[in-house]
């Protein structure tokens, strides 16, 4: 319950956390909602140094419109884009899931950049990000870039962000019309974290699908686009026998994880199962 | 190593040096003495710490103190209006929505948050609201009578004052 | 005024409790406090090489640090337990010592190793951190019947074969093989009754404080039972004086058994705070409470029950081997046996029942009562036997059950029901509970909609169960001579302060069971005063003369009663004051409205008049003595036996194997009702725990003995949107034998409903064939069964 003795600062601005982060290198951990980092502080399973704590940066936490692309702010809650009307009209995934993390307090507090920093494999926003065609931006010592969402998470509570990095938005490009998307999740039922999420959106041209996207959460040790689902229904309608008979790539060539809440065999069947819901709400 | 902090706690400015590893729910036990504030367990889970920052209900456990600097912070304790309970404090005791307590005031705060939002939530929309505080006690049953009674009673009051 | 009794009264706590104002073990701040925080083995057995407290002690901030060295040079003793069962041949049952700190062995995963106490919690924890433990790690076994197996890893090197004790009951097993043997159909099932932690939302926490200027120590402990705690810990633990001790459990969080016993860490911070002259804290982790904490359950089983060809039950034979844990806990040895055994006559006319129990140790954390303790596990394995008969026989479950029940007995006219497992049944109407229940869920209509819906391809399924336990277990000599080392008992001190306000002092301990309103509706209605005017204490061992605490469905059954005999002692007292007061003879007087009346007049003097003049004796009557006062022990005759019938239905997704809980039915009867709401309330706490069993919970001990769900992220807690709302309802078949008429209702929700689910989703998955699946029915488990 009591977290190691640590040094704090609270970081004036995005570029002051980059100072202090270049000042403390490894030592240090930034600190957003918190909500990651502070339960393994608690049980002492991570014991930084140094917290830089960028939580309260206005600068962070927006929601906004820019070209065709919307904007989240590293530091918007997953409350602020469970009830984002700009969001919600993007892709109704992000509200979706926004509204299937923890619980309402864990909402409040736990922000969007600090998920895909601390890239849990169960968490729910990897998979919707990686759906969404989401580009993370990010900032350093050397200035901002932007990875693609398919390229960020590279493993088990790994990105390919930097250590010198602080992630600072999310822009998701305005999908095509016609575009319609969903999030299914089967909940781990201690932690509410996901056993299977599955995050897809289709865009139909006429009665066939366009584009399709699909990636899944939970299932591996991280994150990924469900290439194979995707290919299986382009340029198809997206009946109920072709998504069925397109799930069932689901997990192909994955090292499915396995828990005393869900084997290898359940979870790849799951996310069969939560990849088909997914994918059926999305057609309609 | 000490960090000065100043959170206004049920109306109350306050002004501490603490130690940054203080989480804000030791700060409001240990330091200003509001032991209404529970701590049940010890991974974010169980909701008896629930308190309003800001308006909107977190764990107080998984909150430093110094997080909370320029905040406004409500506890149980400040729920009660000059002696006058507040609508959700009566509505617990009406439809006997606790029993041990210990989890009681984390729900009550939990229940003031989505009152905010949702001035008639249904049944299912409170349960939901509540999966993040854990009751051994009552089996969820009275809580969600309470909170429809608190409901009722707030939309009666307003009605009045329109 | 004067009619509290059946009432819905709001809970008089209530106020302290909402208002943020309740007062639990970790709110006590106490001047120059010390904090303590424990260093526990990681490893389920291990042998203790060397402790190493030097660095600790050198942090600055770090008062000292003990070892199990320590507490094995201070001559103390370690943990007793509060019941001995032997072994069949006479043998004494094993029972191994268990000291606060272990210094040569770790026995599970959590055993103390050191403790380390700082000026603040913080220090203490980060000096925990710097104790150097050296471990050689043992091979351990967690499961109960591998733990009897040849070669399995010893807990302790005096228990062969881990064994405990072993234990029969019932007929003997030459009758029970007959009457099997002649049997019809016979329907066999093999189960764990899995282990699930209690789970109190108030971790536990103790407060040792010597004042070494009186030679007196106070313990604040989250405690279920404050008097038994303070015997056990003064007369078999520390050695010190009990006129020297006091024990407060202030509001305690929620207990569900987990408080009931004596913990190592309670005699361990009076001990602590006795060397270093300073009070000392502890207060549990969620961690530590889920490694630490007595768990419950935790029994393995094969039931055999044989039925005639008209469905009607022969014979019941039933193998169990219990789950001690690493030492044994307060109550440990009773609740598979007394606790367990004696129930397995259920509701049911069964003539024949042999019932055999080995407890084993094993190196996991201690087993002890949890919510029902023992009963909740004899009725999971009668109705799940049941129901699994009726679905083999192709026989309703509900007619099956109504064939076999006992018929109706008041316990006046008709006597109680002697069983063939040692009870004697106070009263009961059995057909009443599950014909209302079937009534309220409609079974007809249930039946035409689930072969509807399973022609749709949905999974609906309904269960049932029909339970009975023994509540307020006594009398005292009667479970003294099943190996109770207390009396079962309960004290209840009335004492009418001059003006005519009542103070009431119970042995009986409220954590959450509202006892500070149902005893002062009881007390104010037989006075005849309002409830204002009545303050009921518990708790405190300096205020409370003795007490044996709450558990058991015990409180009101026992603990009324005690406080009932002393209020007729204050009715016949005050009667004799008023008959003075109004020249009138005691025989014409009666007591009604608070005032005592001469018959047939109206000439009348009220109780407050009647408490003043007690206090103030000058117009008195001669020889008697000044003072209105009285204190009684209440020793009940029998048990009490609550009964009822619950009715689960459930829906199973076919895709995932997740069990919905669509509807729960609960038609308890529990005797005489004070207080309604609250009554309720317990039934709805009760089946969320019963509930959780059956669908979420379950503690995982891998084959090293590490908890492997040994926090919230992995133990699964029922949460609000995981239940429906219940539909209640009530028989009242009252008590025979105490005054107030009541049975207890603390433990009936949790014993009804695990099987009602249980059965409610085999009943579910009967169309796959499915006959019994080991609980909890997670998805994944279910999922597996239809697909194999």
């Amino acid at each position: 319950m009591i977290p190691n003795n640590f040094q704090y600062h609270r970081a004036a601005s995005v570029d002051d956390a980059l100072t202090l982060m270049a000042k403390h290198g490894m030592d240090a951990k930034l600190l957003a909602g918190g909500h990651s980092l502070l339960p393994a502080m608690k049980l002492r399973l991570n014991q930084p140094d140094v917290l830089i704590d960028i939580g309260h940066l206005k600068e962070l936490r927006y929601i906004k419109k820019e070209g065709n692309e919307l904007v989240i702010g590293a530091g918007a809650t997953h409350d602020d884009i469970a009830h984002s009307q700009m969001a919600r009209e993007t892709f109704s995934m992000l509200s979706e899931a926004a509204d299937l993390i923890g619980d309402v307090q864990v909402r409040n507090k736990g922000t969007l950049g600090g998920s895909l920093a601390h890239a849990d494999p169960a968490a729910d926003w990897p998979a919707v990000m990686i759906a969404a065609h989401a580009n993370i931006e990010v900032k350093g010592p050397q200035g901002t870039r932007t990875v693609a969402a398919d390229d960020f998470f590279t493993g088990f509570f790994s990105t390919a962000l930097a250590d010198n990095e602080i992630i600072t938005a999310i822009r998701i490009p305005e999908p095509p019309k016609g575009t319609n998307s969903s999030y299914q999740k089967f909940m781990q039922p201690a932690s509410r974290f996901a056993i299977v999420g599955c995050a897809a959106s289709i865009t139909m041209n006429g009665r066939l699908c366009s584009k399709v996207s699909v990636a899944f959460t939970g299932l591996s040790d991280a994150a990924f686009r469900a290439s194979n689902i995707e290919a299986a229904l382009f340029e198809k309608m997206p009946t109920e026998e072709n998504i069925t008979a397109a799930v069932q790539k689901a997990g192909e060539g994955v090292m499915a994880m396995s828990d005393h809440f869900a084997s290898e065999e359940y979870r790849l069947h799951l996310a069969r199962v939560f990849a088909k819901r997914a994918l059926m709400a999305a057609a309609k | 190593m000490a960090t000065k902090i100043k959170v206004k706690v049920n109306g109350k400015t306050y002004s501490h040096e603490v130690e940054p590893r203080t989480l804000l729910v030791q700060y409001l036990r240990d330091v200003l003495g509001l032991t209404g504030t529970h701590v049940g367990c010890d991974t974010s889970n169980c909701g008896a710490c629930t308190i309003l920052v800001d308006g909107k209900a977190v764990k107080s456990c998984t909150m430093l103190a110094v997080q909370a600097h320029g905040s406004e912070v409500k506890t149980i304790e400040g729920m009660a209006d000059n002696g006058a309970l507040h609508p959700l404090q009566e509505g617990f005791r009406e439809e006997h929505g606790l029993q041990c307590g210990f989890c009681t005031p984390g729900m009550i705060m939990a229940s003031a948050d989505l009152l905010s939002r949702n001035s008639n939530p249904s049944e299912q929309e409170i349960r939901e609201a509540l999966e993040g505080n854990f009751c051994r006690c009552t089996g969820y049953h009275n809580i969600v009578k309470s909170v429809q009674h608190a409901a009722k009673k707030i939309n009666q009051k307003e009605k009045v004052a329109s | 005024m004067t009619n509290y009794i059946g009432k819905a009264v709001k809970r008089v706590e209530d106020k302290r409790f909402i208002t943020g104002k309740g007062r639990y073990t970790d709110d006590i701040v106490l001047p120059a406090m010390a904090h303590a925080y424990i260093v526990r083995s990681p490893y389920a057995h291990a042998r203790i090489i060397s402790v190493d407290t030097s660095a600790a002690e050198a942090m600055e901030g770090v008062i000292k640090v003990f070892t199990g060295k320590d507490i094995a040079a201070s001559g103390i003793n370690g943990i007793p337990t509060g019941w001995q069962v032997n072994f069949k041949n006479g043998e004494t049952m094993k029972e191994p010592p268990h000291p606060l700190l272990v210094a040569d062995k770790a026995r599970y995963m959590g055993d103390a190793v050191a403790v380390v106490i700082a000026e603040t919690k913080e220090i203490a924890r980060d000096a925990g951190d710097i104790v150097e433990v050296e471990y050689e790690e043992l091979p351990a076994v967690a499961d109960a019947k591998k733990a009897t197996e040849p070669g399995a890893p010893l807990v302790h090197d005096d228990a062969p074969n881990n064994l405990c004790f072993d234990w029969e009951l019932g007929n003997p097993k030459a009758e029970v093989n007959e009457a099997m043997s002649k049997a019809h159909h016979i329907t066999t099932l093999e189960f764990t009754n899995q282990r699930v932690i209690p789970n109190a939302i108030e971790p536990r926490s103790a407060i040792g404080h010597y004042e070494e200027a009186n030679d007196k120590y106070t313990l604040y402990t989250t405690s279920q039972n404050p008097h038994l705690t303070r015997l056990l810990m003064c007369a078999f633990v520390l050695g010190i004086p009990e006129h020297k001790v006091r024990v407060v459990a202030p509001d305690v969080g929620g207990g569900f058994g987990s408080k009931i016993f004596h913990y190592a860490e309670e005699a361990l911070m009076i001990w602590c705070s006795q060397r270093l002259k300073r009070p000392v804290k502890w207060t549990a982790d969620r961690s530590e409470a889920f490694m630490t904490d007595a768990h419950g359950r935790d029994h393995v089983t094969k039931a055999e029950m044989g039925f005639d060809k008209e469905g009607k039950i022969v014979g019941l034979r039933v193998k169990t081997y219990a789950n001690l844990g690493a030492y044994l806990s307060t109550f440990a040895p009773c609740v598979p046996t007394w606790l367990h055994g004696t129930l397995l006559q259920g509701l049911y006319t069964t003539p024949k029942i042999n019932v055999d129990v080995t407890g084993v140790f094993t190196h996991t954390v201690m087993v002890d009562a949890y919510r029902g303790a023992g009963r909740p596990e004899a009725t999971y394995l009668l109705e799940r036997l049941i129901d699994t008969a009726a679905l083999e026989m192709k026989m309703d479950p509900a007619q099956l059950r109504l064939k076999n029940f006992i018929p109706p007995f008041d316990g006046v006219k008709q006597p109680g029901y002697q069983t063939q497992v040692a009870l004697q049944y106070d009263s009961g109407n059995y057909h009443g509970v599950l014909n209302r229940a079937m009534e309220m869920v409609g079974y007809e209509q249930f039946r035409k909609e689930q072969e509807a819906a399973r022609k749709e391809g949905k999974l609906l399924g309904i269960g049932f169960s029909t339970y009975i336990e023994a509540c307020g277990i006594a009398p005292s000599a009667v479970v003294g001579a099943l190996g109770a080392r207390a009396g079962l008992y309960e004290v209840g001190q009335v004492r009418v302060q001059p003006t005519g306000k009542v103070s009431v002092y119970t042995g009986a301990h409220s954590h959450g069971q509202g006892h500070e309103t149902t005893f002062a509706q009881v007390v104010a209605d037989r006075l005849g005063i309002p409830m204002d005017d009545v303050e009921i204490i518990h708790g405190d061992s300096e205020s409370v003369a003795f007490g044996m605490g709450t558990y058991g469905s015990r409180s009101l059954a026992v603990g009324g009663s005690a406080i009932v005999k002393s209020l007729d002692k204050i009715i016949e007292k005050g009667a004799k004051i008023a008959a003075h007061k109004l020249e009138a003879s005691e025989e014409d007087l009666e007591f009604a409205e608070g005032k005592w009346t001469v018959k047939g007049t109206d000439k009348s003097v009220g109780f407050g008049d009647v408490a003043l003049t007690a206090y103030v004796p000058h117009n008195y009557p001669a020889g008697l003595e000044p003072g209105l006062d009285f204190s009684s022990f209440y020793d009940p005759a029998n048990f009490t036996y609550p009964f009822g019938a619950h009715i689960a239905v459930v829906e199973v997704d076919k895709d995932t194997g997740k069990v919905a809980l669509k509807r729960f039915i609960a038609v308890d009867d529990v005797g005489n009702v004070i207080n309604p709401m609250i009554v309720d309330g317990q039934i709805h706490g009760g089946l969320a725990q019963g509930i959780g069993q059956a669908l979420f919970e379950g503690a995982l001990y891998d084959d090293n003995g590490q908890l492997i769900n040994g926090s919230y992220m992995d133990y699964t807690m029922p949460r609000a949107d995981d239940l429906p709302s219940f539909e209640l309802d009530r028989q009242v078949t009252p008590c025979p034998h105490n005054p107030l008429g009541v049975k207890g209702a603390g433990e009936a929700g949790t014993i009804g409903s695990t099987p009602a689910v249980v059965n409610a989703v085999m009943d579910a998955l009967s169309p796959f064939g499915i006959k019994n699946l080991e609980m909890p029915l997670t998805p994944e488990r279910v999922w597996r069964a239809m697909n194999s």
